[in-house]
């Protein structure tokens, strides 16, 4: 929103396109536009953790919300890996430029001095140096202390156990035997210098509720969400987008061509695809309905090893 | 809406507590989402409850299941996965086979999404589960049909109320084990209503089941149970109410000031009670201002109105000097305000509660400080408050009075969970070491203050002539005032100090 409409004092009431939340939806949003706030209000240096897929486009939505008619009152922060999707890179410039956001991105330099790639490198190793280690990197550059982030508790268990302001030591370190306990909606901000809070408003909210969320405010996410015919290779099972000169095929493959989409978003060599014709929200939704696989199923990451989320995220992943 | 059925049963008191079920009201996906929290020890088949309702409702998904597998290279002997896995989601609890902190967990049916807050049985279970009850609406209390209500049951309902839970299921699981035996679940479910109608709750449901087998949880038990004709435990949570926005005056706890220009400023925050509208005279406290609605403000569009829940942008008609911590709130029904109140607490970390300490408060938007005096505590085992001044220890609940260093709002938690609910930091350790509910204000002459300099008391003459015959008495007697009067008169005096002269 242009704050000219600000300077009149007198907001008009604009044309009434859609038809209001349904109560459950609504309360969700409520208890995140509230989470923001509060961390706004009692943090001096707050960042979002942006990182392009559905759940960050439902964060920023929300962000937005939440300090209307002023502008977000804080920085986005992408951490990138350089080996994002290429249509990731182009719908984050777009979004920044269309709502007037401060963007920082930041790369380990580590990837490129030490040539650190996945295929090289395995995904776990790749995973710290260019994610988990850049996130710190980043967090100590801007002397952040809150970061806001996407993490829903239905995403993994690891997940289900955290707190909305989970508290991290001046390494960003996550203890999971020592949070702070946490009643109601009265959250302790309290933290000394170098400590910081990793905020999670969308803490409450599951895989359907942020399509549903996304068809209701009809918000802009990546065109890679929904099935088109797209080239890819199989590799260790998985479905990986051929579109970047920098995926060599390996003996035996091909480039095959279908109907594809993805669930979840994250660097191309470690995500795979689905198969599926959903090209609009209302048939992705109805797919998710029925689906019997969880989200991250398609994330490598996840998979080399049972509780391998929470190890990550001790050591200061998100 | 789809309450109605659940709250006009609600003084149902025979023996076999099923509801009057009605119709159910087709809600569609329009309900808010139900908040529960389930208390019962590993013995009485918490986790595999919970696992059966993730997995009825489909909210486990196929490759969450084969890491179960994969994990545990066992199932059940009904060929599920072991549900206590799939809920214990830290390698340490792994490693050790308990669950050791509160986590939250997400189904939903066709008519309505849950949340439940899953907290240990055992260990520290006072305090994982006052912070679960915190954001609970309805309590599921498990008993097992072997071994009848025990002093833990008792105990979790206790806390549940305690909290402000009005709505209880008791679940009598492992009703197979006990040959589906009518008798036995009327024995367990009346002496499970008789204590909870003590405790205040009315609210009682109480379902045979087998958590095991997948009876009465979200399916039907079916020919097993024919003499049982009540819901399911799903229908009954479908049916409950979300702990309503309570009813009384509107209120508005200021988060932050959005000025972003010069002709517009916006007090942010959450509704926590009430309603509001454009034209309304509200007063900001503690201040006492006063000023008129002028625009309620959203992203969406500019409002006609907000009630409790709605996350908005008030702006008022005149220039007052309004900030983050303030409450705006309407002219009638008013929050109390003062420096001395009463609450009930639950202390929460290893050092306890220490009377005279100074410590952080936080309610709503508002931090300040605040200095507690513990005046008895909860024995769990009897539900008797027993006289206690000392430090209350980890897990202990206590009845304390606070004394704040500058004005505070508040209401009851009984009258509104967001304005009488507040939390205790640490200021050593940056901690949260309680959490508390208001329970009344207490008069500026309400009581004993740790940091008074006087002392009124008011003592039967017989006793009065005890102390006073007394040696250390007699060496004091210059620094003492005395008057004689009646019961009545001394009575007088003390409610109109308790009142705030």
């Amino acid at each position: 929103m242009p704050l000219s409409s600000v300077q009149e004092t007198e907001i008009k009431n604009p044309p009434v396109s859609k038809p209001p939340l349904d109560p459950h939806l609504k309360a969700l949003e409520n208890e995140a536009i509230h989470i923001f706030r509060e961390v706004a209000a009692e943090f001096e240096r707050p960042v979002m953790l942006y990182s392009i897929g559905k759940d960050s486009s439902v964060l920023l939505h929300l962000a937005r919300k939440a300090f209307y008619p002023g502008r977000v009152p804080f920085p986005l922060l992408h951490v990138d890996t350089t080996w994002k999707f290429r249509e990731m890179i182009e719908f984050r410039d777009e979004i920044a430029q269309k709502y007037d956001l401060d963007l920082v991105a930041h790369t380990n330099p580590r990837g490129k001095a030490e040539g650190i790639t996945p295929f090289t490198h395995g995904s776990a190793f790749y995973t710290d140096i260019m994610k988990t280690e850049a996130l710190r990197q980043a967090l100590d550059a801007g002397q952040y202390d809150a970061a806001f982030g996407g993490a829903r508790r239905d995403e993994e268990a690891s997940r289900a156990k955290e707190r909305i302001y989970s508290f991290r030591t001046p390494d960003h370190k996550w203890d999971p035997r020592n949070q702070r306990p946490e009643l109601w909606n009265v959250y302790n901000g309290m933290i000394r210098k170098g400590e910081s809070v990793r905020a999670f408003p969308l803490s409450n909210w599951t895989e359907v509720d942020i399509w549903r969320y996304i068809q209701a405010e009809d918000i802009p996410i990546v065109p890679l969400y929904f099935a088109a015919e797209r080239p890819y290779v199989e590799r260790d099972g998985m479905m990986i987008l051929a579109e970047d000169p920098r995926l060599e095929l390996q003996p035996g493959e091909t480039i095959q061509h279908g109907m594809i989409r993805f669930r979840t978003l994250g660097c191309f060599p470690l995500t795979g695809a689905i198969r599926s014709t959903a090209s609009n929200l209302e048939e992705v939704i109805a797919e998710l309905e029925i689906a019997t696989v969880s989200e991250r199923q398609g994330r490598a990451i996840d998979r080399d090893q049972s509780g391998s989320m929470e190890k990550k995220k001790r050591e200061g992943y998100f | 809406m789809t309450a109605t059925a659940t709250s006009a049963s609600a003084g149902t008191s025979s023996g076999a507590t099923i509801l009057p079920f009605a119709e159910p009201v087709k809600a569609g996906r329009d309900t808010r989402p139900l908040r529960l929290i389930t208390c019962g020890s590993v013995d009485d088949g918490k986790s595999t409850l919970i696992g059966r309702l993730l997995w009825d409702t489909k909210a486990v998904k196929e490759d969450q299941a084969a890491t179960l597998h994969r994990d545990s290279g066992q199932q059940n002997d009904l060929g599920l996965p072991d549900f206590a896995l799939l809920l214990d989601g830290l390698q340490a609890e792994r490693e050790q086979g308990i669950t050791i902190d509160v986590a939250y967990r997400y189904f939903s049916t066709d008519r309505r999404s849950f949340i439940v807050a899953d907290t240990p049985g055992h260990e520290q279970y006072t305090r994982n589960m006052a912070t679960g009850a915190s954001t609970a609406d309805l309590a599921v209390l498990l008993a097992d049909a072997r071994a009848g209500l025990l002093e833990q049951t008792r105990r979790h309902a206790t806390i549940a109320a305690l909290m402000g839970i009005r709505q209880f299921v008791l679940a009598v699981n492992k009703i197979d084990l006990v040959n589906y035996d009518k008798a036995i679940f009327e024995k367990i479910s009346h002496d499970f209503r008789e204590f909870a109608l003590s405790l205040g709750v009315r609210q009682i449901t109480a379902i045979p089941m087998s958590a095991l087998k997948g009876e009465s949880v979200v399916y039907s038990a079916g020919a097993t149970m024919p003499w049982y004709e009540g819901p399911t435990l799903i229908e009954t949570l479908e049916l409950a109410t979300v702990r309503s926005a309570q009813a009384g005056g509107f209120r508005l706890p200021v988060q932050r000031v959005s000025r972003p220009g010069e002709s517009f400023r916006g007090y942010q925050g959450t509704v926590a009670g009430g309603s509001v509208k454009p034209g309304d005279s509200v007063m900001i406290l503690p201040s006492g201002t006063v000023a008129n609605v002028k625009q309620i403000v959203t992203f969406d569009l500019v409002r006609n109105a907000a009630v409790a829940g709605d996350a908005i942008t008030l702006v008022l008609d005149r220039q007052v000097d309004v900030s983050r911590g303030d409450v705006i709130v309407s002219l009638d029904g008013q929050p109390m305000t003062g420096f001395h109140f009463e609450a009930q607490l639950v202390s929460l970390q290893p050092g306890g509660i220490e009377p005279g300490k100074r410590y952080w408060l936080k309610s709503g938007s508002r931090r300040q400080r605040v200095s507690v005096e513990p005046v008895s505590q909860l024995e769990l085992s009897t539900g008797k408050w027993q006289p206690h001044a000392s430090t209350l220890s980890m897990n202990a609940i206590g009845k304390v009075r606070l004394s704040f260093e500058e004005q505070a709002v508040f209401d009851t938690y009984e009258q509104n969970r967001a304005t009488g609910a507040f939390i205790l930091i640490d200021p050593d350790t940056n901690n949260t070491v309680a959490g508390g509910m208001i329970t009344a204000k207490r008069g500026e002459l309400g009581g004993i203050h740790r940091d008074g300099q006087r002392v009124l008391m008011s003592l039967p003459a017989d006793l009065a002539e005890l102390i006073m015959s007394s040696e250390l008495f007699a060496k004091r007697r210059d620094e003492t005032e005395i008057k004689r009067m009646t019961a009545s008169q001394a009575a007088e005096i003390f409610s109109n100090a308790a009142s705030d002269i």
